[in-house]
């Protein structure tokens, strides 16, 4: 019987041929922890009898949820994680150097065929690298932690096929935020997602994290890309390992095989407070907003940034938006710099923070106030998710973000292109 | 395992946002602390209201969204005896698991606000007292099994050094 992507990491992880439904006890190569995980994972690693890491140059944790720290609460936590890695002499991420799934990349530690956990849900990002990597909780942290393992069940494939080129103005993230709207916050639940077809190898490789990144939307364990050209060039700019590719096989067995046409995509929306609440952009236009958020471990890359200042074209936003731009790492800050862009971006009106997770989960950086409309590049628009719930939370592609605080309301970025 | 309490009911899509808001749980490794806010956004007051060993009863995925431990360790605190749901998120179930909540899958239709629950974890079965009717719990995963036996997986580390799951 074939394999597809998933089964076939791991099968190469656990030592036998590995099918859908089967639990198995899979080696890992990379862990992860965050501020918001890794003090409950390293009480949980006290608890378990733990002494030392099972590799320390396999294990990282990220400053990036509360960062720089925003109260004593979350320094006193943030302390216990310095004090942590210190002596167990593993890498710490601190503030300013990023979000978590824009650094473990940019490791070069993680790529075609790794097995990867994180104790975040969006650790799924690393499957635009052909990597299965999959968000746990800490305790799980703290087990892979000691042992280098992780218990699984072999998740099912969704296969999604996008067929034809997206047209101009519609990004990776209106066709992500489309799929999530077909197949519902949770109709790949225990299921991992293969995506492929023209609209999806068509994408840079930045473009395609966003894919990645937001399978967990549908409640997908993994989102799943092939690696081609553009994925190995990508990763040669972080990482001398000779990484090879994983495919599935033409008679791999999947739950369900989903095929749309990507070229009649307009951009679209994620409606409050809901993922999976799609709708196009055109639908909404005209809605008043208050804030714009820029950034996130969905869309705070490179390109993520020129596209927002080709937009903004250094004019200034609506008088009655704040823009909100979080880069992802400080490389992406850099890069930015040097290219220009944030010179362009601040110009335009922009209030830059500090690399990470932004204003994303509401611990800082610009909670709305009550009965206000955000429009955001994030992942997720829950209710209070930002740490108002009687604000509203829109979701979309930088592009539209960007149009959107250029004119105060809801705005088709097809207009500016 | 048996347990005796009362139901609360919630819809679907019970997100760990809903469950303990971000904006408290990066403050505190204090559970009992995060537990008062525990369903807040949706029932304000919640924690007031459930006698312990009473029951969230809830429809599909519940759990959703982010891996926070935080979520199932804070519904663990206000006292609540078990999550019953249709199905849960697949990160929310390992960490209930793993921390020792029990999570439940079932039908929950058959079950109101304030109805009389008691639960049979070993022989499988939900009675709805209140309703006089019985209803069947999909069973658990074996792995799963053992590590709520042994207590949650911090404890299954601690009696065997590493995972034992055979
Ligand atoms: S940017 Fe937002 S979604 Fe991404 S890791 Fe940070 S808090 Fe989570």
């Amino acid at each position: 019987m074939g394999q597809t992507i998933i089964e076939k990491i791991i099968s190469s992880h656990c030592g036998a041929i590995a099918h859908a439904n089967e639990i198995v006890v899979a080696r890992v190569d990379y862990v992860m922890g965050q501020d918001g995980t890794a003090p409950l994972a390293i009480r949980a690693f006290k608890e378990m009898g733990g002494t030392k890491v099972f590799d320390r140059d396999r294990v990282a944790f990220v400053i990036d949820h509360s960062a720089p720290s925003p109260n004593e609460g979350v320094s006193a936590l943030h302390k216990l994680m310095r004090e942590f890695t210190g002596e167990k002499g593993f890498r710490l991420y601190d503030i300013g150097e990023g979000v978590c799934h824009q650094l473990i990349p940019e490791s070069g530690e993680v790529g075609p065929g790794s097995l990867v956990v994180g104790a975040d849900s969006h650790t799924c990002t690393y499957g635009a690298l052909n990597a299965f990597s999959t968000g746990v909780g800490s305790t799980d942290l703290a087990g892979a932690l000691i042992s280098g393992r992780m218990w699984f069940k072999v998740p099912e494939t969704i296969k999604i096929v996008c067929n034809g080129k997206l047209a101009p103005g519609v990004f990776s993230k209106d066709l992500i935020l489309y799929l999530i709207g077909e197949v519902t916050a949770d109709g790949a639940t225990y299921m991992a997602t293969e995506y492929s077809g023209e609209a999806v190898t068509a994408l840079s490789q930045e473009a395609r994290f966003t894919i990645a990144n937001m399978a967990i939307e549908m409640g997908a364990k993994a989102g799943i890309l092939e690696a081609d050209e553009k994925t190995l060039t990508w990763l040669k700019r972080f990482s001398d390992l000779a990484y090879q590719p994983v495919s599935a096989d033409p008679d791999a067995l999947y739950a369900r095989v989903l095929e749309i046409d990507a070229s009649k995509l307009e951009p679209q929306l994620a409606k409050p407070h809901r993922v999976d609440n799609t709708a196009p952009v055109s639908q909404l236009a005209g809605k008043p907003v208050q804030q714009a958020v820029i950034g996130t471990c969905t869309n705070g890359r490179l390109e993520d940034l020129r596209i927002a200042a080709g937009i903004l074209g250094g004019k200034r936003v609506h008088r009655d938006v704040r823009l909100i731009v979080a880069p992802s790492s400080r490389r992406v800050l850099l890069d930015a710099m040097s290219e220009g862009i944030i010179q362009s971006l601040v110009e335009s009106g922009a209030a830059l923070v500090t690399p990470g997770c932004g204003p994303c989960v509401g611990t800082h950086n610009g909670v709305p106030s009550d009965g206000e409309t955000v429009i955001s590049t994030a992942n997720r628009n829950f209710k209070g998710r930002m740490g108002n719930s009687s604000a509203e939370i829109y979701l979309a592609s930088p592009a539209t973000v960007a149009a959107s605080a250029l004119t105060g309301k809801i705005t088709d970025p097809r207009e500016f292109i | 395992m048996e347990f005796n309490g009362s139901a609360h009911k919630f819809g679907s899509d019970v997100n760990t946002d809903y469950i303990i808001s971000g904006k408290y749980k990066f403050k505190t490794l204090d559970m009992k602390e995060l537990a008062k806010h525990v369903m807040e956004d949706l029932d304000p007051g919640f924690y007031n209201k459930v006698s312990a060993g009473d029951f969230i009863v809830a429809g599909t995925n519940f759990g959703c969204g982010s891996s926070r431990e935080q979520a199932p360790l804070a519904i663990k605190y206000a006292d609540v005896g078990a999550v019953l749901a249709k199905s849960f998120a697949r990160i929310f179930y390992r960490n209930a698991i793993n921390t020792g909540l029990p999570v439940v899958e079932c039908d929950t239709d058959n079950i109101d606000a304030g109805d009389d629950l008691s639960i049979d974890l070993s022989s499988g079965m939900i009675t709805n007292k209140t309703k006089g009717i019985t209803i069947p719990v999909k069973p658990l995963p074996h792995v799963m099994i053992k590590i709520l036996n042994d207590g949650g997986l911090a404890a299954h580390f601690k009696k065997y050094g590493g995972f034992n799951l055979e």
